[in-house]
């Protein structure tokens, strides 16, 4: 959604109201910040701080995470989860990379694909996701009924074998977000500035090395942003596995996010639950310290 | 002479190029479209079945009905059977969430950015982690405090928690967008006599006018959207959302795809009209983004 976001730097903030603060908060007007600003700081108190607190709590027990190892199912998820995000992410952010070089294009013609190529992100998720598991469906869907008029044989049971059904989810997760992170790269791409290609230009640059010198350069940092941001969001994606494989076939499936409301809701044990979500923080604490370095340097808006 | 010629002949090449590439372009093109809309596709191509027919091995619609949709109109299946009332609680949840994303948003921001609160960037630091926290992982534990605050089964408890992971990120847009409106407005107003409501209501947020659409918007695809906290939160068969809903279907033994299809059609309309309407609005800002220095 956030085509135009702009993180306004927490550091930024913090310098600019130092250097413009003028002492002009007294009295009534200092009581009229702290009403504005109670709604907010009741919800990250009420919503944020305090389940955060509950949810440490709920996953200190450390006889919690034995029982976590012993479950062969919760190795396995590590591993999805891994995978998912060093394929899926990497994958989606690259083939966007490179899409948005097609759709900087000035035909007629692009912009109208460019609202097409938008619709995945455009529907909802669970619609989406629902139409894709039924497609893949190995007895009826439509894939398989296309491979069965063209080549007269059975197609893959894509989603009751636990390769084919992880690969139909980064399928779906790549249908499914493309679109938003190449808008995002068409914005970088266009906030380059023309006269850096027509200099190159006139120096005998070929597309390849325009590409090379003047635009990765300059998109590197924007890039990198995404890709920790987008790691971090996929990370607790919980739809596209929930819809397109439901965790199976056999539990096979399942990421740490699918894994943590399974054991929490389905199985009605929520320190089991919330000790999932807790081992998935030393991956995300490194890459929300990254991120926020990043874009605390001021460098990279997105 | 012969310069000239040469000259026209490279030209001839140039083009050729340039038409090879051209038309490599729109095969590519093509094969975008049919990547895009295959899902999109077999949803309309389902939709338009009757019931039986579900299970041919048709690529095309062979006899496309609009049974499905009449039986999502009137409700008549039993798992459609309170379809509409859940796109009016879809709907509600949405409006709510807008509305409150909005005012919270705006005094937040106004109180960091224009009246220069002590300790600002706090909050602007809590609501970035917020923003970079996936909503997933609370999940659990706001279950169980939901019910302590006594929201259990409430589209209020959906509602508090949309709104929580919806107003980071609107603080920022707002936030971004107010530094372009001149301080010395807001000083006139102060030398004149304004108290920080005036000046909120009529400086700061008839000039945010832009940006509110677009964060409302934003709030309420968010919304409506939001498929894990309305499952978990909302159990009571009169109060569920659109999305919720349809994930029930998958869990029947049935095999309604053709109902479930047409129904998801309905639930996905909205935002789609949304989003090509207030596309300009929302992608405004679309070259502010991006590289620099």
């Amino acid at each position: 959604m956030s085509v135009s976001t702009t993180f306004d730097l927490a550091a930024n903030t913090r310098r600019k109201t130092k250097s413009k603060w003028r002492g002009g908060l007294l009295g009534k007007d200092y009581l009229w910040a702290l009403a504005f600003i109670t709604p907010y700081i009741c919800i990250v108190l009420a919503f944020v701080i305090y389940p955060v607190a509950y949810g440490l709590w709920l996953g200190s027990d450390i006889n919690t995470y034995r029982m976590l190892l012993e479950d062969p199912v919760y190795p396995r998820a590590v591993v999805n989860t891994l995978l998912y995000l060093a394929i899926g992410v990497n994958l989606k952010l690259f083939l966007a990379l490179m899409l948005s070089g097609f759709f900087v294009r000035r035909e007629w013609w692009v912009r109208i694909l460019l609202l097409i190529f938008m619709l995945p992100w455009a529907v909802p998720a669970i619609p989406g996701y629902i139409s894709i598991h039924w497609m893949l469906n190995g007895q009826w869907g439509l894939i398989n009924n296309v491979i069965w008029e063209l080549f007269q044989t059975d197609g893959p049971p894509w989603l009751d074998e636990a390769n084919f059904a992880f690969g139909s989810i980064i399928y779906a997760y790549i249908w499914k977000w493309t679109p938003f992170w190449t808008l995002i790269f068409v914005a970088g791409r266009l906030a380059i500035p023309r006269e850096l290609y027509e200099a190159a230009e006139v120096d005998g640059a070929t597309k390849m090395t325009l590409f090379t010198n003047v635009t990765w350069p300059l998109m590197a940092n924007l890039y990198i942003v995404c890709t920790l941001l987008s790691t971090i969001w996929s990370l607790g994606d919980f739809n596209v596995v929930r819809f397109i494989s439901g965790g199976g076939p056999a539990l096979s499936t399942h990421v740490l996010a699918t894994l943590g409301i399974r054991n929490a809701f389905e199985l009605g044990n929520p320190s089991m639950g919330m000790a999932v979500v807790i081992s998935a923080m030393p991956l995300l604490i490194p890459l929300v310290v990254l991120l926020m370095r990043r874009l605390s340097k001021g460098e990279v808006q997105i | 002479m012969s310069g000239a010629s040469l000259a026209r002949r490279s030209g001839d090449r140039a083009k050729l190029l340039r038409r090879v590439t051209d038309v490599a372009a729109m095969v590519f093109g093509l094969f975008l479209v049919f990547w895009s809309v295959l899902p999109l596709y077999n949803m309309i191509r389902v939709a338009l079945q009757e019931k039986e027919d579900v299970f041919k091995t048709d690529v095309l619609p062979t006899a496309p009905t609009l049974h499905s949709f009449e039986a999502v109109f009137t409700e008549s299946y039993w798992l459609l059977k309170n379809f509409w009332g859940q796109m009016g609680n879809s709907f509600e949840i949405g409006v709510a969430v807008a509305f409150l994303t909005l005012a919270i948003g705006t005094l937040t921001s106004f109180t960091i950015g224009r009246l220069r609160i002590r300790g600002g960037w706090m909050l602007t630091n809590a609501a970035l982690m917020t923003y970079v926290i996936p909503m997933s992982f609370l999940a659990i534990p706001i279950y169980w405090i939901m019910r302590r605050y006594g929201l259990g089964d409430t589209s209020l408890a959906v509602i508090a928690v949309e709104v929580t992971f919806a107003t980071p990120y609107a603080i920022f847009i707002f936030q971004q967008y107010g530094a372009s409106i001149p301080f010395e407005l807001d000083e006139a107003a102060r030398i004149d006599g304004a108290s920080p409501p005036q000046i909120f209501f009529r400086i700061y947020l008839p000039l945010m006018a832009p940006a509110l659409v677009a964060i409302g918007t934003y709030a309420l695809l968010l919304s409506w959207n939001e498929y894990l906290y309305s499952f978990l939160l909302l159990s009571t068969e009169s109060k569920i959302t659109v999305p919720v809903g349809l994930g029930k279907f998958l869990n029947s033994d049935e095999a309604p795809w053709n109902y479930l299809m047409a129904a998801a059609i309905m639930y996905g309309l909205p935002p789609l009209i949304i989003y090509y309407v207030f596309r300009r609005h929302m992608s405004g800002g679309l070259t502010m983004g991006g590289v620099k220095g």
